[in-house]
This record gives structure tokens, sequence and C-alpha cells, in this order.
């Protein structure tokens, strides 16, 4: 087989990155798509950040938004359902020199991968997951999803959801992830300072961004678009300027507070919900652990380390 | 065989089978691996095999060391010496003593049938001396150094070995129980048992320069055998008997400048292994029997995406927990079968302690050179098993390896049809200035979705022929015994010793019998058909259920494989390792030999004809 042809050149050594650098297949999203918009600040996310292209890391678990790494031309990969969590971890903790970028839809990470959803917020790896949330399963052609609000009609439920729907601001807070914020795909603004600051966090990083599946649950979030006659209210930042309408303001380092904000009726406030700057990531704690080991071992070389170990056995 | 005289009267025998009876918290294990390990230092032959229970703390529990000289291939059918420290002990295990063997038992807490005069009962109040020994708050503890004190006087062993020993194994704790464990140590050694003397036969002397023996479980030697191999990543979630690997891996890796991540389940374990091998290191998961099954789909997903992944799976009796602390070799077809589609991958089955850190390291070469999962299915009596090995020289064999982030020529391909083709882990500067997406989606040789049925079919193509081209870089294998004749016995896993004895047995009995001990299990080692040819039957000896067809896992597959119908099948399933009586009576009845028994040491090397 003849090799492939030269799409475009490769970019000179430290030029900056360009969409047209990141630009890889055509999406196969449905036209109108919520997640067309998400893929276009991602971006310009991708533009600001400027990092070397072959140290970004895309990837996905399965359903319509996790196709995302086909679209992006960065290293990068298409895992199994509900998975790429763990799988994006093992990525971040072997490999502290690149950036990590996940992207799935609700059923990806609230259902099916709802238990590594807890568990890497838990463990604070470097890494930053984005959620394309549009309420429905799409890719499968409408059957009820863990975010699908009460009554909502599908496949699997014809006359109307009964299952409380997941709430994703106060699930992500509770279960530890130090950065939890929440935008919208008619938002492009807000979405691309939304993701860069996630990815400007250190430590694990989630994003969720309301995402229309025109298909299948048209309007669905039409309650935060204001020319469908909704209301977008952003949050507001503490500028600890000890104005008194700072006073009003959202501290993100207060749980309390985070948590009271994930409670607001539908469709509540869109920023930064809760950030941790404190805890120290997994991947800070692990390589610590190698220091001290290796301190303790005064670094000797791995022949040393095994041979000591099979003269311990005689 | 028997007991012969040396000139101080006091017997030499070749080897001998020592049975520990208790609970699990009274320290027998400890007792079992001294033994061992002091049999590893003297260049003797040693096999170790042990129970535990299931429950969370106590139960019974055994342990049983044979050493010796010359080849030690199982770890005995029958005890000579039975220690029996309860009631329970003695009533459990007394028939596993030879007529002629010794039962020491503790006379504070056993009462031996006083009409058994096949074998000799000598009461020792192993409890109430060790209290006297030690003193203080200690209680009972100890009273296994105690008996590890008297079975040093009964077999004359090496006394400064021994001490050497205890110190090692409890140096690192207070100076007391160092203290407290010689005390009760000497009081079992000064324990007078004047009729009970016997010497180990030394083995041959060790060949000047030769590499020393070193002592260990087979779990421990895959642990370090993925060391050596250069695995510094890996994920796991605990699971009896594979566990002690994880343990292992994640206090050693730090060391190495590596990671051991305890995941939240099972299939996080397989994907974050993954994440590390997509980083450019070769990593390790593992874990038993229902474990393996939960990660059969990110095993699809290796196989798809061509990712190398070594995985460990230590078989327990199945299915669901079934039996989690007994041997079973029934996930031989969850190995090579389990996942979805059409799922080629390579499957290794070590044969002995030693082979699990020698096929550890051929697992990482596989899964480099071929850029798949490897599955190693090793099993719960290797894994607990300690046997003696020579030191492997690990100057030769280890491996450094580090991701392979060169820039790729503009013609690089993650998926070409024709060849196979290493991993671009991120960093690597790509020279077309396009970044491969690695997929499980079926995809062309660029790695774009392809839903193309000609496409479907050259990559499953592929993905077999690769798999099939593992097998061209084995070693011939080889047989062991008559090259022809009679009868094959095929085994693999923790079968090999008893096999390889029972082998020996039959030859004696002048039946033309050959062995051979299957390592690759998938793929099969290239020409078997040729080997099977010369035999009128081939018998798969193997720890598992002879199905609704009749035959075992391995049966099974070789008989689909070779279509030979002289390919007969030997399987059990009572959670124990096969002894090698039921194997020479198996192969007996299969051959209609008469006689079912023959050359069983019928008596103890421990009866003696009285002395003057």
């Amino acid at each position: 087989m003849s090799s492939p042809a030269l799409a475009t050149p490769p970019p000179a050594p430290g030029a900056p990155l360009t969409k047209k650098a990141l630009t890889a297949d055509h999406p196969t999203w449905c036209p109108g798509c919520g997640d067309f918009a998400v893929l276009a600040s991602f971006y310009k996310v991708l533009e600001k950040l400027n990092y070397p292209q072959e140290k970004i890391v895309t990837f996905a678990g399965i359903g319509c938004s996790s196709r995302f790494p086909y679209f992006v031309n960065s290293h990068g990969g298409h895992y199994i359902h509900g998975r790429s969590l763990p799988f994006a971890a093992g990525i971040s903790l072997g490999r502290d020199d690149l950036h990590v970028f996940v992207f799935g839809g609700d059923g990806d990470g609230f259902s099916i991968g709802g238990n590594h959803l807890v568990h890497t917020a838990r463990k604070n790896p470097r890494m930053t997951y984005v959620i394309m949330d549009n309420s429905v399963y799409g890719l499968t052609k409408k059957q009820t999803s863990p975010t699908s609000p009460i009554g909502f009609k599908s496949k699997t439920d014809p006359w109307g959801a009964f299952d409380q729907p997941i709430n994703p601001m106060r699930t992500l807070i509770n279960s530890g992830a130090t950065f939890v914020a929440r935008s919208h795909a008619t938002q492009v603004n807000h979405m691309v300072e939304m993701m860069l600051k996630a990815s400007q966090h250190d430590g694990f990083s989630v994003v969720e961004i309301l995402s229309e599946c025109v298909e299948f649950f048209e309007g669905a979030f039409d309650g935060a678009v204001p020319r469908k006659g909704g209301a977008w209210q952003t949050i507001e930042l503490k500028k600890n300027d000890g104005t008194p309408e700072d006073a009003l303001r959202h501290d993100p380092t207060d749980e309390v507070a985070a948590f009271k904000l994930a409670a607001e009726p539908w469709p509540g406030k869109f920023g930064i919900y809760y950030e941790n700057k404190v805890r120290p990531t997994k991947n800070a704690l692990e390589q610590k652990l190698i220091a001290n080991t290796r301190e303790k071992t005064k670094h000797a070389s791995d022949l040393e380390l095994l041979s000591k170990t099979f003269a311990r056995m005689r | 065989m028997g007991a012969s005289h040396t000139q101080d009267e006091t017997p030499s025998i070749p080897d001998v089978v020592i049975r520990l009876a208790g609970n699990s918290q009274d320290g027998i294990q400890a007792v079992g691996g001294f033994l061992a390990r002091l049999a590893g230092r003297s260049d003797q032959e040693v096999m170790t095999y042990m129970t535990i229970p299931s429950t969370i703390s106590g139960g019974p529990s055994i342990f049983q060391v044979r050493m010796g000289s010359g080849e030690i291939l199982s770890s005995g059918d029958r005890a000579d010496v039975l220690v029996a420290f309860y009631q329970h002990s003695y009533e459990s295990h007394r028939a596993s003593l030879r007529p002629g063997g010794v039962l020491l038992y503790d006379s504070d807490h056993v009462k031996p049938d006083p009409d058994d005069k096949t074998i000799t009962a000598v009461g020792v109040p192993m409890t109430s001396a060790t209290v006297e020994a030690v003193g203080g708050s200690s209680k009972e503890k100890g009273k296994n150094i105690y008996v590890l004190g008297l079975l040093a006087r009964m077999f004359d062993l090496d006394i400064p070995k021994l001490t050497q020993l205890i110190k090692e194994r409890f140096g690192g704790k207070n100076e007391d129980i160092v203290r407290n464990a010689l005390l009760a140590f000497d009081a079992g050694y000064a324990w007078s048992a004047e009729n009970l003397r016997y010497r180990l036969e030394r083995a041959a002397a060790p060949v000047p320069g030769a590499p020393p023996q070193v002592t260990t479980d087979g779990n421990t030697a895959i642990a370090y055998g993925l060391i050596a191999a250069g695995v510094r990543y890996g994920a796991a979630y605990p699971i009896t008997p594979w566990s002690s690997i994880m343990e292992i891996l994640r206090v050693e890796l730090p060391k190495y400048g590596g990671i051991f991540v305890q995941c939240e389940d099972e299939i996080a374990a397989a994907s974050t292994a993954l994440g590390f091998s997509y980083g450019g290191n070769l990593a390790i998961t593992g874990s038993s029997g229902p474990g393996l099954s939960l990660k059969m789909e990110a095993l699809g997903w290796g196989t798809m995406a061509e990712m190398p992944l070594i995985v460990v799976n230590v078989q327990r009796g199945g299915p669901s927990t079934g039996m989690p602390t007994n041997i079973e070799q029934s996930d031989l077809l969850q190995a090579i079968y389990g996942s979805h589609g059409d799922c080629p991958r390579v499957v290794l089955a070590p044969q002995n302690v030693e082979d699990c850190f020698y096929l550890a390291i051929e697992a990482c070469r596989i899964a480099r050179q071929f850029s798949t999962p490897v599955i190693i299915l090793t099993d719960q009596a290797l894994a607990t098993r300690i046997e003696a090995f020579a030191e492997p020289e690990l100057a030769k064999l280890m491996i450094e390896a580090k991701p392979d982030l060169s820039p790729r020529e503009a013609t690089f391909k993650p998926y070409p049809l024709d060849q196979v083709q290493r991993h671009a882990p991120p960093g690597s500067v790509m020279g077309s200035g396009k970044y491969p997406t690695v997929s499980g989606l079926e995809h062309d040789e660029l790695g774009h979705p392809s839903a193309s049925p000609a496409m479907h079919m050259k990559m499953t193509a592929k993905r077999r022929e690769k798999i099939k081209a593992v097998a061209n870089d084995y070693a011939a294998p080889e047989v062991f015994g008559d090259e022809s004749g009679d009868a094959l016995l095929i085994g693999w896993g923790c079968t090999y010793g008893p096999i390889r004895e029972a082998v020996g047995r039959l030859r004696g009995a002048g039946v033309k019998v050959g062995h051979l001990q299957i390592r690759h299990i998938h793929p099969l080692d290239n020409g078997l058909e040729n080997i099977f040819a010369r035999y009128r039957k081939i018998l798969v000896v193997e720890i598992n259920d002879e199905g609704l067809y009749g035959y075992g896992q391995l049966a099974t597959l070789l008989r689909a494989r070779y279509a030979n119908p002289a390919i007969g099948s030997i399987t059990k399933t009572d959670g124990l390792t096969y002894k090698v009586s039921e194997i020479f009576e198996r192969v007996a009845q299969h051959l209609e030999l008469g006689d079912t028994t023959f050359g069983m040491r019928k008596q103890s090397v421990l009866a003696l004809p009285k002395r003057s």
C-alpha cells in the first residue's frame, strides 16, 4: 500500500498551534448537534494553551460525544464504554509530561462509568474531563439517560422517565473532584473560559457542558438560553475586595456554598462551582513516594535492587 | 527404598515428607518456609504444598514440605512425619501418614488412637513446653518454632543456618521476638528423642561456580520476573490468590521509579494498565478467575487497538466465588476465548515456580514484539508453593525499557495490514503531521473508523496471523521419557511435577510413556501433531471438569485442533493438586494395566528395622 498523502505539512517545531493543525476527521455528528460548538471551543482552548502538539492526548469512551478524539489532531484514542477515566489515569500517572483530556457523555460518565467518576475524583490524577451532557442516549437512539429529567419520554420510558436523575454538580463535588464547572454549548466564550481554567487546574478537573441533542431531546436546555426565553445566569466569583456586593459572590473554595449552588432549581447557574487548590494530585503523591523510596534505596540501580532481593531468597 | 544405617547408627534417608497440621494462626507456614529455605540453602531439592482456609481468621490449615536429595518434583503423596497441633488436625490428617511414619502430636491437645500400631506415635507437650521455655506473656506463641527445633533435632538439620534464618525472619522486629523464637527453638531441639534420629542424604556437592539456590513461591517469582523484564507500571484490584503479586509490586515498583495503582474495580485496573501501556510503558494487571471475566471487555479492546499488556490470572476453584483458596485449572478456555468477537491473544502457563520467573520475561517479550495482550495463566498451587531453584543470572536477563518516543516517519501507519506495528506513544512527533487515534472500532490502516466488510475481514485476518506468528519464535517443545510408545502424558501448569514422577513410575513398570508439559497454551507450539503421532494414546492431565462432552479444557482444545481420536482426558475437581498415585492409577486404567500401584512407596522411609 502506498504511503498516506500529507494532508497538511507538519508544523515547524515551536510554531503556534492553529485550528488548522488541530483539525482531523470531519465530525460525524448530526447537523445542529451541540457538540460541534464544544469541539470548536476546544480548538480555541488548545490554541491558547499552545502545548507541543505531540504532548496533547485526547481520549474518550463510547457515545456520540465520545467520537471527539477522531476530530482532534492529537495523540488519542477511543476506548470502551464508561472506562476512559481509569485509562486516562494510567496515561497521566505513567507520563507526567503529557496533557490529558477526556471527553464523554452523560451515559458514559454518570451511568456505566459512574464508579470510575467517583474514584477518579477521589484519586485526583492530573487531567481534564469534559462531560457533554445531552440528557439522552443519542447513539443508540433515544433511551433514558442518568440525567434525563423525570417525565422524559424515551423508548425505554415511553410513559415518561420516573427514576431520579443524577445531579452532576452535586455528584462531582461530593466525589472530591478538585475542579468542578458547568457550561452550555450555546455559550462559546464561556465554554472556552471554563475548559481553559479546567486545564490550568492542577488535578482532576471536570467541566459539564449541556450540549443539546437536536434529534432525540430537542430543546432540553432552552431553560438557560435567553433567545429561547430562558435565563443565562453565570456564577460571579468572589473578588475579596471588601465591598458589600462581594459578600454575595461565590467562593469556589467553599464546599458548602458549592453544594448550595448545585441544589438550585433548573436550569441553575453556570461557571466554577468548586475548586480545591490545596489537595495534592495523585501524580505528585506517587512521585513523592518514588522519590522517598529511591532515597531509602540510596538510588541503587535496577540490577542492584533485584540482585539484593534474590540474595535475600537464598 | 528404606532407611539405611550409617556408621554412627543414625539412619540415612533420601528425602522426607513432613506435614504440619494446625490452624491458620499457628504459624505453620512459617515453619514450612524455614524448612524450605534451609533446604534451598543446603543445595537440597525442596517442594512445598499448603492449604489456607478462606475464612478470615482461623480454620484448619496445613503446610507440607518435601525435602531431600535427588530431583523433588512433587510435594509427596503421603507424609512420613505428621505434626498434629490439635485433635482435629490429627483426625483429618492421620490418613495422610504412610505406614511406618512418625506422628508428632501435641500431648496437651491430642489423644491419638492407642490401638494404632502401624505408625510411631510420639507425644510432645508442645504447648506447655513452649510456654515454659519462653515464659512471660507470650502464651503459646512460638510453638511453631518449638516444633522447628524438634524437627531440627530429628533430622539433624543445620543449626547455624536455621538460627540465621530465624534471625533474618524476626530480626526486623524487636529483640524480644528474636530471643523468644530462639528460646522456643532451643527447647524443641533439647527435647530428647533418642530413637527418632535420621540424617537426610546430602545432595551431590554443587558444581563449583554454580549459582546459589533461591527459595520462593510462584507469585513472588512472577512479580520479580516482570520487574526483570522491565515492567514498571501496573494496576489491579485485590482477589485471592492473586493479591500477593499486587502487594509485592505496589511496594517494589516505586524503588524502580514505577507506579502500581490499586483501582476501584477489575475493569478500572485493566483500563489503567492499558493506559500505562498506551503511554509507552508495558504494564501489568492481574486477577483470579472472576476478576479475569470482568476484564474481558478491556482485553477485547487491547486486541483491537493492538496494545501490549500483561495479564496474570492466578486460577482458583470456580465458577463464581467457588473455592477461592483451592487449585483448579478451569480458566483455560476463558483465557483463550473469553471476551467478545474474534479476539486472538497469547496465553502462557508456567509449569513450576522457576518457570513463573522465566515465563513472565517471555510474556513481556511477546507483548512488546507483537503489540498484544498476553495472559500468564498460573494457579493457586504454583502461587503458594515454595520451591528452590538456581538463582537467575540477572545481569544477563534484565531489560531496561523506556517509552519509544522517537519521531515517526511520514509513512507511519498505526495498523498496517502487512506487518506488526509497535504502538507510537504520545510524545512521539508524527512526521506526517497526522496524530494517530487508537481505536476499539474496526479501523483502516491509519486508525480511521471503518465499517467496510472488506476491511473488517482484512483486519481480522491480520490480528489472527499476528498471533499465529508468535509460535514461530518458540523453542521446540521437549518430550521427557520415551519418544514414542504407549502413551504421551500432557499437562499444563502446576501438574508438571506429579506427571513427571508418574511417568518415571510408569516407565519403571515397563510402560513406554513420554511427558510433554505445554507452556504455550495459545498459540500452541508448532509441530505437536508429529509428536502426538508417535504414541498410541495422548492423555491430557488437568484439574478441571470433563465438561458436557467428556474432555477437560486443554483436551477439548487439542481434540479440536488436531482432530486426533487418540487424545483422551484425565480430570478431577477436588481442589487439590494431583498426587502421583492418582495420575498413575488413571493412566493405568486408560492403558488397562493390571497393577495400578506399581512403584508406590508403601512404607515410610522412616520405618526402621528395630535397632538392637
